[in-house]
């Protein structure tokens, strides 16, 4: 069971140089690569619901002189969603990028990011995620760039900066952890700050985890720090977009996730985490105001993703005021399920936008209407991905944001459901603000599908996010190590 | 003890000024060298940790400092390669 922790690092990563050595069958070695990468992760996550985790030392080199590697149920769910969404991008790539040019350029980078993410989602050392981090950081910024136009070039190359910038800062912090506690393997650590060795290294394991986690918030573009994730997404080539809403940021926040409640736990305050839910709470309220403004629907989904953000950390007051226990245990389940139920509706998203701007030529949304009408496949993904990103029942989001307005009365952080309130009002009107642009006196169109390998990906992803997630929540539950279930 | 404490001493005053260069400047090749001024910082640092009295020095920070400094060299390829594709399109 532990050859497929190694596997999800080979696998794609072989793809890459394959396509790499053979740029004339790019898409064809491409598209085996991801699936063989979706079903080698089926096998993992199958061993991490056995096992609960799943651990390897590669070579058999122990902690700390050898590097960690752990699937546990967070990283599993995680590598799960990472492995259904990149299978449909590539799909979708496969038709987008028909041009054998572009394709050449494409289909590397994005193994390449998908061998990052995965190395991410498994890696158990401060300094293995930083050069997972960096890899991913350099492949997203040059698919970003793909398109070549001055303006994406100008956008990923901030975002490139930025990514820079934030992963320096991580690095200083690792720095630091290394030169108070000498290790840097997640179970060494967590066990020291657990004993509270020495009062000294308690200040320098604070300093330093506020110096990863603000590196890391550069990255997922917490709220005030997001300025560099609307033009950049926005002016990506579609595939790309989705792959760096859906994943590439939620990698970033899977890491605060991991570090802030895991490893430097015993040093977490709640004033901190007040910060962190602040954050979030103004992240909601701007990224869906900025939604609600937005001229352009691929602008219009990534202020959007600004604000799904914010939801997630939105979460972090309320765990760090809860006991473990079941309700804890609960929310911490719900947060996951938020940012998978965001992966998949914003990759369904990003998809239809990017197939509604190559009809109409343009993703002005005031002039959308004609469009949307002639295409009813990808206007019903528009729509489900809408209720994924509003909240509405049967979606993941809203077991989530249910799961969250509990927690909060529990815990008499009643403000928090204010920002709730609010955020999901506003969503309610960004979305509502493109469907009504669907309907008019246009007459009915006679297929279905225009286009069913660009369409039938993005429909499948909206419906992961609104049907199956919100309906059975059983298994993510059960993966997580959580009894019972809500569904 | 005291020259480790200045050498650490001098990478966290090299990375402040990294960060107040890069945020600063607006050229490109300016930010870049504040990025690596802020990298060379934090490897300082690192190395000043394997420091061990007497005995032979702790071998996994300079690990760690080459690791980082082949990162550092992709990553300033990259942007020279995007300021070249920006200049590339006429004006600059």
């Amino acid at each position: 069971m532990t050859d497929s922790l190694v596997l999800a690092l080979v696998v794609p990563l072989a793809g890459a140089l394959l396509v790499t050595a053979l740029p004339a069958h790019a898409a064809r070695i491409g598209l085996f690569s991801v699936m063989l990468n979706t079903l080698n992760i089926a096998l993992l996550t199958l061993g991490v619901w056995q096992h609960d985790e799943l651990q390897l030392a590669l070579g058999d080199w122990a902690p700390p002189l050898g590097i960690g590697f752990v699937a546990d149920g967070l990283s599993a769910a995680m590598l799960a969603m990472t492995a259904l969404v990149s299978l449909a991008i590539s799909v979708y790539a496969g038709d987008y990028f028909r041009d054998p040019a572009r394709a050449r350029h494409f289909w590397p980078l994005w193994l390449l990011l998908l061998t990052s993410l995965n190395g991410l989602f498994l890696a158990a050392d401060l300094f293995n995620l930083y050069v997972n981090l960096e890899l991913l950081g350099l492949s997203a910024a040059a698919l970003g760039a793909l398109g070549g136009q001055r303006t994406a070039l100008e956008a990923n190359l901030r975002y490139l900066l930025v990514g820079l910038l934030g992963s320096m800062t991580y690095l200083l912090g690792v720095a630091l952890i290394y030169s108070g506690f000498s290790t840097l393997d997640f179970a060494q650590l967590a066990a020291q700050l657990a004993r509270g060795d020495a009062a000294a290294s308690g200040l320098l394991g604070a300093t330093a985890l506020g110096l990863m986690v603000m590196g890391l918030a550069l990255k997922a573009a917490l709220f005030p720090l997001h300025f560099w994730l609307p033009p950049a997404h926005g002016s990506a080539p579609a595939p790309v977009s989705a792959a760096l809403s859906a994943l590439v940021v939620k990698a970033a926040f899977y890491l605060i996730l991991r570090l802030w409640l895991e490893v430097f736990a015993p040093l977490t305050t709640q004033g901190a985490a007040n910060l962190l839910g602040l954050l979030g709470a103004g992240a909601v309220l701007w990224g869906s105001w900025q939604a609600l403004r937005a001229e352009r629907l691929k602008l219009l989904a990534a202020y959007s993703t600004v604000a799904q953000l914010g939801y997630l950390f939105l979460f972090f007051p309320i765990l760090q005021g809860l006991p473990a226990g079941e309700t804890r245990s609960n929310l911490f389940a719900a947060v996951t399920l938020m940012a998978l139920a965001h992966g998949f509706a914003k990759s369904g998203l990003f998809l239809a936008a990017g197939f509604v701007q190559q009809q109409a030529g343009h993703d002005r949304i005031a002039e959308l209407g004609t469009t949307l009408q002639q295409l009813p496949a990808t206007t019903l993904t528009l729509a489900l991905a809408g209720t994924a990103l509003i909240g509405l029942p049967p979606s993941g989001s809203f077991v989530a944001k249910w799961l969250l307005l509990g927690g909060a009365m529990a815990n008499g952080q009643w403000w928090w459901v204010l920002v709730l309130l609010a955020g999901t009002l506003l969503a309610v009107a960004y979305v509502f603000r493109l469907m009504t642009r669907a309907f008019g006196l246009e007459p009915t169109p006679r297929h279905f599908f225009t286009q069913a390998r660009a369409e039938g990906p993005a429909l499948l992803l909206a419906a992961m996010a609104t049907g199956v997630l919100g309906v059975a929540t059983a298994p993510l539950w059960h993966l997580l190590g959580t009894s019972g279930g809500l569904g | 003890m005291d020259a480790e404490l200045l050498y650490a001493s001098a990478g966290f005053i090299l990375f402040v000024l990294g960060i107040w260069s890069l945020l600063l400047h607006r050229l490109l090749i300016r930010k870049l060298i504040a990025l690596n001024i802020m990298g060379s910082g934090v490897f300082h640092l690192l190395i000043a940790t394997a420091e061990h009295h007497g005995e032979p020095a702790d071998p996994v920070p300079h690990a760690l400092v080459l690791t980082g400094i082949v990162v550092a060299v992709s990553a300033t390829a990259l942007a020279l390669s995007f300021g070249r594709a920006l200049r590339g399109d006429g004006d600059d």
